[in-house]
């Protein structure tokens, strides 16, 4: 087959055609999995609260809020009474870059579960801190009776062996959170009930 | 239709894209860390080949010489995005894990080398077999590197744990891992190469 | 015929070969050795024996079965390379993982080039810092060191922080309330560490042997001295608090070892002094870098494998005049 000559309007036929039917394609693809991109990611967000706020009461409502600088999500029951917040917190202390967390605080101000949305440390030594020998550690404790600091420091948390810094920078985002959430929590206890 | 198995079969090994002509290098040494992943990336990338052979061949006639390359990368662009929507929706985990070298598809050297190489010259039928065997020899090279690396460096092979955790050796899921892997494969490749001349 | 290299003149004869050079270095390495097994017993014995031997075999296999060319195994440099790896290594790796950073060294660091001679990087760095990457916890979990004398041949391990460790984690404030009376703790060896690089006494003495011999030359390794000294030196004067005084550094971690036994191997370093002085700065400024900012507590081995890949610009860039001829002006 002959090729097409490179005149003008070959050019710009040809070019318009191709981006014109190209652009038609995605947008219907596009359209197609939209609904299921969005449910993805919903269910993401919510497997992530749910995974650090799961003791056992099922969580009717999540709420969005901010506590301090930190962004978090209040969980409520059946009741409406405040069951706990997911806190997210961060840490620049590591040995690599932002640690980021999710922290499942009760309303008691108990931690219930960490979870690890992103880090970067050395595998090996700091990344163990995906762990569940290191991150359950924090579990069921309360900071009024457990010292959120490692071990070297004078407080009560194990650290990874040979990471000290991704343990010290891990406690201290889930300092960060436990702290903000314990200055705002009496907010919402109030703003959970006037919603009712 | 020797010919055609031919055109086939020689993406396979004798001009398998990574491992002889060493296109696409990037997300070889990227997403090679465990089997899965690489095998994924491998498949995505053969699933594009395969379209973009495809459309090309069809288009060659309608595509003046002067703007072909603009024409391929949109057209390729387009599957490239095809690819991330859908595993966006239906396989988040690997997209995940992948992130970023999907939509790196497009500059992928296999992908504008065998439209601008085979596809723009050939028929369609020829174009989609060339295609898919590039693809599948880029598959399969990944896939080795991925079981490669996963086995030394996490102690599994397509998530199937084999060794303790202790026994992993680190640094072959990192990138210096990548590099020294992708040499050694490609030592032995050429061992046998030479041969079976 | 190609049994002979023609290089342009004038000749030097001389008596010299690998064989002997490696024999000294060998020797050069005892003290070091014997002050190591002094503190950790049969750990640091057993370790030495396990990377020379790994070396050497890994050597001898490649060339038998897969180059299929002559055996250069009684050159020693492959047994020197297994020592070096010891000293850079704890006492109580386990031994698995000693035999792999072995491999390693001759099967990626030194055979794939071509053999001794065309390895551009330090093979037992690159076994080294393979290890460190991959068993980061093995490779950074030091054993005390712990005098056969008081303990016994056999005694366990028992694993502490190193100088460079506590520097790095709990800053100059703890070190300096343990440091002073310490110093002299450091020089003699007494410290957890990698087992060749505590006793900076018994590894000067081996680098002066060296330089009587002329195996090595002076200008590297007192380049490296002099800018870890100047570099930490200012860093110590502007902030006493966060930096510690530079003398420490001289003798923490492996500085010593690196700067006499690794910067100053023939194969893997420039070739005139000017290179050798601009390669010592590097070092020395990399090493207090990553030192004093990096991820890593220690930062010799990448400091020297870094100027390693550096080496064949430097060679090129100060490259020996030709003997009688006159540099054409520029004009």
């Amino acid at each position: 087959m002959a090729k097409k000559e490179s005149s003008l309007k070959n050019m710009l036929v040809a070019l318009f055609v191709i981006t014109a039917v190209s652009g038609g394609l995605l947008g219907l693809v596009y359209g197609m999995t939209k609904d299921a991109i969005a449910e993805v990611d919903l269910k993401k967000n919510q497997a992530a609260i749910e995974a650090v706020l799961n003791t056992g009461t099922p969580i009717e409502r999540i709420e969005e809020a901010v506590v301090g600088e930190l962004p978090c999500n209040l969980a409520y029951d059946a009741e409406g009474n405040l069951l706990g917040a997911a806190v997210k917190t961060y840490s620049n202390t590591g040995f690599n870059g932002r640690i980021e967390l999710m922290v499942g605080i009760l309303a008691d101000g108990t931690i219930n579960a960490v979870s690890v949305l992103s880090q970067s440390e050395t595998p090996g030594l700091g990344a163990n801190m995906v762990q569940p020998k290191f991150k359950d550690q924090f579990n069921g404790k309360n900071p009024e009776s457990f010292n959120l600091k490692v071990k070297k420091d004078g407080g009560d948390v194990d650290a990874i062996t040979a990471a000290t810094i991704s343990s010290r920078a891990f406690t201290g985002a889930v300092k960060l959170a436990c702290d903000s959430f314990e200055a705002h929590k009496s907010e919402f206890m109030k703003g959970g009930t006037d919603h009712e | 239709m020797s010919n055609n198995l031919q055109t086939f079969t020689k993406g396979l090994i004798k001009e398998n894209p990574i491992l002889v002509l060493l296109l696409g290098c990037c997300p070889t040494l990227a997403t090679t860390t465990s089997a899965i992943n690489g095998m994924s990336m491998g498949l995505a990338t053969t699933f594009v080949l395969i379209m973009s052979n495809l459309v090309i061949s069809l288009l060659k006639g309608f595509i003046p010489d002067k703007v072909r390359i603009p024409c391929f990368i949109v057209v390729i662009a387009s599957f490239v995005t095809i690819v991330q929507l859908v595993m966006q929706a239906y396989v988040p985990d690997i997209y995940e894990t992948l992130g970023l070298f999907i939509p790196l598809i497009v500059v992928n050297c296999i992908v504008l080398g065998r439209a601008e190489a085979f596809a723009s010259k050939n028929p369609v039928f020829p174009s989609i077999l060339d295609g898919a065997g590039m693809g599948l020899g880029f598959t399969l090279a990944l896939t080795v590197l991925g079981c490669i690396r996963e086995f030394l460096g996490s102690g599994s092979i397509f998530g199937m744990g084999i060794l303790p955790e202790t026994a992993n050796i680190l640094v072959f899921i990192l990138p210096p891992g990548a590099f020294i892997c992708l040499g050694f494969v490609i030592a032995i490749v050429n061992k046998f190469k030479k041969e079976s001349h | 015929m190609n049994n002979y290299t023609i290089s342009g003149s004038p000749h030097v004869h001389s008596t010299e070969n690998t064989q002997k050079i490696m024999c000294r270095v060998f020797l050069a390495l005892v003290p070091a050795l014997l002050v190591a097994i002094y503190y950790f017993g049969w750990y640091a014995l057993r370790l030495t024996i396990v990377t020379v031997a790994a070396c050497m075999l890994t050597e001898w296999i490649i060339q038998k079965f897969l180059i299929k060319g002559p055996l250069t195994i009684n050159d020693g440099s492959a047994a020197v390379t297994g020592l070096l790896l010891a000293f850079n290594v704890p006492a109580n790796l386990p031994i698995w993982m000693a035999i792999v950073g072995s491999v390693v060294a001759i099967g990626i660091g030194k055979m794939p080039y071509g053999g001794l001679g065309k390895n551009p990087f330090n093979p037992a760095l690159v076994g080294r810092v393979f290890m460190l990457v991959s068993f980061p916890t093995a490779m950074t979990t030091w054993p005390q060191a712990n005098p056969i004398f008081e303990k016994g041949f056999f005694a366990d391990a028992i694993t502490g922080p190193t100088p460079l460790g506590i520097l790095k984690e709990s800053g100059a404030g703890t070190l300096a309330e343990m440091g002073d009376m310490q110093f002299l703790d450091m020089v003699l060896g007494n410290r957890g560490g990698a087992f060749g690089e505590v006793c900076a006494i018994a590894l000067l003495i081996g680098a002066i042997y060296l330089l009587i011999r002329k195996v090595i030359d002076w200008q590297t390794p007192l380049t490296i001295l002099l800018t870890v000294f100047v570099f930490t030196g200012i860093c110590h004067l502007i902030d006493h608090e966060t930096f510690i005084a530079p003398w420490y550094h001289l003798v923490y971690g492996g500085l010593i070892l690196g700067a006499f036994f690794m910067a100053t191997d023939m194969v893997t370093t420039p070739m005139t002094v000017k290179g050798k002085i601009l390669f010592g700065f590097g070092v020395g400024l990399i090493t207090v870098v990553i030192r004093l900012w990096g991820a890593y507590p220690e930062g010799v081995s990448f400091a020297i494998l870094i100027m390693n890949a550096f080496t064949p610009l430097i060679n090129k860039a100060f490259k020996p005049q030709v003997f009688g001829v006159v540099k054409p002006s520029k004009k």
